[in-house]
């Protein structure tokens, strides 16, 4: 197996993931309502998710998984507390409309 | 020989997953309104890492890096739909209509709101 490296096609698919995330972040800083920003948070975070964990292979260091592990859990809860703000108008309490 | 076809499967499927996440991309820029960039961004995310991720799990094994990420996948399958459904309900409830063809400037909403 370790005649086969695929170090180099890790390295290339994460600059290919770092240019979609800074074009998505053109959606973010133009994008006409505040849903379309949040949206494109959500989705810069994802591809850096899976940007960290190519990271950890490509560099054989086993820490940079539980880095892309928190910061997953941490986008998915960013982005469901700005879309209760965004709905709401409030972050505490109960659900009422 | 199972080596190559090891090499090849992981490969294969990394180079898929790219290209959902292109096509993500591509979506989110051209759409014409909220509601069909959530329609091309959540679907073309969680599909695209999965796959990259799948094929990561199937190019470390299972006795080493394999298992944290599954658990990464498994991460991406429930959070990608449940952040985009709750972003269009919310965005819905806060006034945002949809674009339609007959009303092409409806997909509005002012910032000010």
């Amino acid at each position: 197996m370790n005649e086969w490296s695929l170090i180099p096609l890790f390295w290339g698919v994460l600059i290919f993931l770092l240019v979609n995330a800074f074009a998505c972040l053109w959606r973010g800083l133009a994008g006409p309502t505040l849903p379309d920003r949040i949206l494109a948070a959500n989705v810069i975070g994802t591809k850096t998710m899976v940007v960290l964990v190519l990271l950890g292979l490509a560099r054989e260091q086993g820490i940079w998984l539980d880095v892309a592990l928190v910061y997953g859990l941490l986008s998915f809860t960013v982005t469901l507390v700005a879309s209760r703000l965004l709905e709401t108008g409030r972050l505490k309490g109960a659900w009422r409309n | 020989m199972l080596a190559a076809a090891h090499a090849l499967i992981a490969s294969l499927l990394v180079i898929t997953g790219a290209a959902f996440f292109f096509i993500g991309t591509i979506g989110l820029l051209r759409f014409p309104d909220f509601y069909t960039r959530v329609h091309a961004v959540t679907k073309c995310d969680a599909l695209g890492g999965g796959l990259v991720l799948l094929g990561l799990a199937i190019w470390s094994g299972p006795d080493g890096e394999g298992v944290r990420i599954v658990a990464l996948i498994a991460l991406i399958l429930v959070s990608s739909p449940t952040a985009g459904h709750a972003l269009a309900r919310a965005a819905f409830r806060a006034g945002l209509k949809p674009w339609t063809r007959e009303h092409p400037r409806q997909g509005g909403m002012h910032e000010s709101d």
